[in-house]
């Protein structure tokens, strides 16, 4: 990930690119790493942590819900369509709730936290940092990584847990009503099929996975927007980039994720 | 004869460069507590990073920064945050935080700092708004000001902790003759009454020497004209990365050079 200070289309020679991505690489890790560190030192921003918490969590309920609840029932839709053939319709709850608490409940939650919120970490950052907003909040005495960056990198940790717990939910509702009222499955077996089926893997995967996602919204977004160039343009460049490298991160991680806890706890 | 005044900001053989670009060289000069030094030069001479570089927003790649009586090229960060408590600057676009009141933003290093109550965080807010003829704004949101409006704020931001120095960098740009007058004449009385030691970025020189032949008269409430020599100004012209002058407003009127001269008849 380099910086998005290049010109856009600009054929750059190899080691320059190379250079450049190695380089973003080691600022992005700095930033990761001094973010983490300033939880632990003074002063704390509570208040700061609590807005950031209230923006990324509550304003992202909505879209979380939505997602979740219809990306469950079009589980249930197709999966009963598949299974039927085999006469296992019967275990539509448990292939929604595996799918869900294992891959697309996280990796829902945390693509469409990134294009909210890494987004908009990028944009507000990134404004503040080409209009002198940053250099005047360190000429002020304050530290702007504080500040700014560790307050969104907690909220966003502990926002995208509990999102995608709600996503995780309200997927296994929609997969309900969908089974129950257009398939005519048992409720009471639907439930029972659906909890019986999710193991400490699949628990561990749902619960870890939206930590790292939380992780990798808000370091990408803050450095994007902390690192933004070039005026109004620049701070474009960065949102648009900040949302594209999330999304990617997202979708490698889940993979190295999801194989590092399959050879830990096995399938 | 009284011992001369200390040297609050001292650059020596400063350099600095962005990409193998040089942007300043060697660059030195001294000033006094109580001395308002007005830097000078074309556009992209340096003068804006030489502010950054007093307040340790920069870091020069070669030569020491010293101001009031720390080295701000050495100090990490963490210890130029306590330094910065006694320096204000006041950027070229103001740079107020655009999602918080004039009130927050005048109080916004007292909250941060926790030392005073809510009630004398408000008496100082005032203080500092009322030197700049600014209260009535006190509940406004900064993009409701108009621009000369917006550079006072960043003044009385400037001056919530009663700063030893202050730093402007183009204080009036880009402002209407009449703004501009005034924002000079609330610096000149930041000098004259509240004896702040300053270093003042322009590319004006009417600014410059208004600085030099005026002082502030507490009687009339405005400026009145007094000699240059009691001014406690003085010229700094940057040009090709390099200090050209450092000097008295009579010494760079008076100046042979052929590029001061251009300078000064543009």
């Amino acid at each position: 990930m380099a910086p998005p200070q290049g010109e856009e289309g600009r054929a750059w020679p190899l080691t320059d690119w190379i250079q450049g991505h190695l380089a973003g690489l080691g600022a992005f890790s700095v930033l990761t790493g001094t973010a983490f560190r300033n939880i632990f030192s003074r002063p704390f921003y509570g208040g700061d942590t609590l807005l950031q918490m209230d923006a990324i969590g509550v304003g992202s309920l909505p879209i979380v819900v939505l997602t979740g609840f219809f990306t469950g029932a079009v589980m249930a839709l197709q999966l009963a369509a598949t299974l039927s053939q085999y006469g296992q319709i019967e275990r539509t709850g448990q292939l929604v709730a595996l799918s869900l608490v294992r891959e697309l409940g996280p990796v829902l939650t945390g693509l469409m936290v990134a294009g909210r919120n890494a987004a908009g970490m990028a944009s507000e950052l990134g404004s503040m940092v080409v209009t002198e907003q940053v250099d005047a909040m360190r000429a002020l005495g304050t530290d702007p990584m504080k500040k700014l960056v560790t307050p969104r990198l907690l909220a966003t940790i502990a926002m995208m847990f509990f999102l995608v717990i709600i996503a995780d939910l309200c997927g296994l509702l929609g997969g309900f009503l969908y089974a129950v009222l257009s398939l005519g499955l048992d409720a009471r077996q639907y439930w029972y099929t659906a909890l019986q089926a999710l193991g400490a893997t699949d628990i561990s995967q749902g619960l870890i996975k939206p930590v790292v996602f939380g992780i990798v919204v808000a370091a990408v977004g803050c450095y994007y927007g902390m690192s933004a160039r070039g005026g109004t343009r620049g701070v474009g460049r960065a949102t648009t980039t900040s949302v594209v490298a999330a999304s990617v991160v997202i979708i490698l991680s889940d993979f190295l994720i999801s194989r590092v806890l399959i050879g830990f706890f096995g399938a | 004869m009284p011992p001369p005044p200390p040297i609050l900001i001292e650059f020596d053989h400063v350099s600095l460069g962005f990409g193998g670009v040089p942007v300043l060289s060697e660059v030195s000069f001294q000033v006094k507590r109580g001395e308002t030094k007005v830097i000078l030069g074309e556009a992209g001479a340096g003068k804006s990073v030489a502010l950054k570089l007093a307040i340790g927003l920069l870091r020069p790649d070669a030569g020491r920064v010293e101001v009031l009586g720390e080295t701000v090229s050495a100090l990490p960060e963490r210890e130029l945050y306590e330094l910065r408590r006694r320096i204000g600057i006041v950027f070229q676009e103001s740079a107020l935080f655009d999602s918080l009141t004039v009130r927050e933003n005048v109080a916004y290093r007292l909250e941060e700092e926790r030392r005073l109550d809510a009630e004398a965080i408000e008496a100082r807010v005032r203080v500092c708004l009322a030197t700049v003829e600014l209260e009535e704004a006190i509940d406004k949101m900064p993009a409701e000001l108009s621009g000369g409006m917006q550079r006072r704020v960043s003044i009385a931001r400037a001056l919530a902790t009663e700063p030893e120095i202050m730093l402007y960098d183009s204080p009036t740009a880009g402002l209407d003759p009449i703004t501009a007058t005034n924002i000079m004449e609330q610096i000149i009385k930041l000098r004259d009454v509240n004896k702040v030691t300053a270093l003042l970025v322009s590319h004006r020189l009417q600014d410059g020497f208004l600085l030099a032949t005026h002082c502030w008269d507490a009687a009339r409430n405005g400026l009145r004209p007094s000699p240059p020599e009691n001014s406690h100004t003085s010229f700094l012209v940057l040009h090709q990365q390099r200090v050209v002058f450092d000097g008295t407003a009579a010494g760079l009127r008076g100046s042979a050079d052929a590029y001061l001269q251009h300078f000064l008849q543009r």
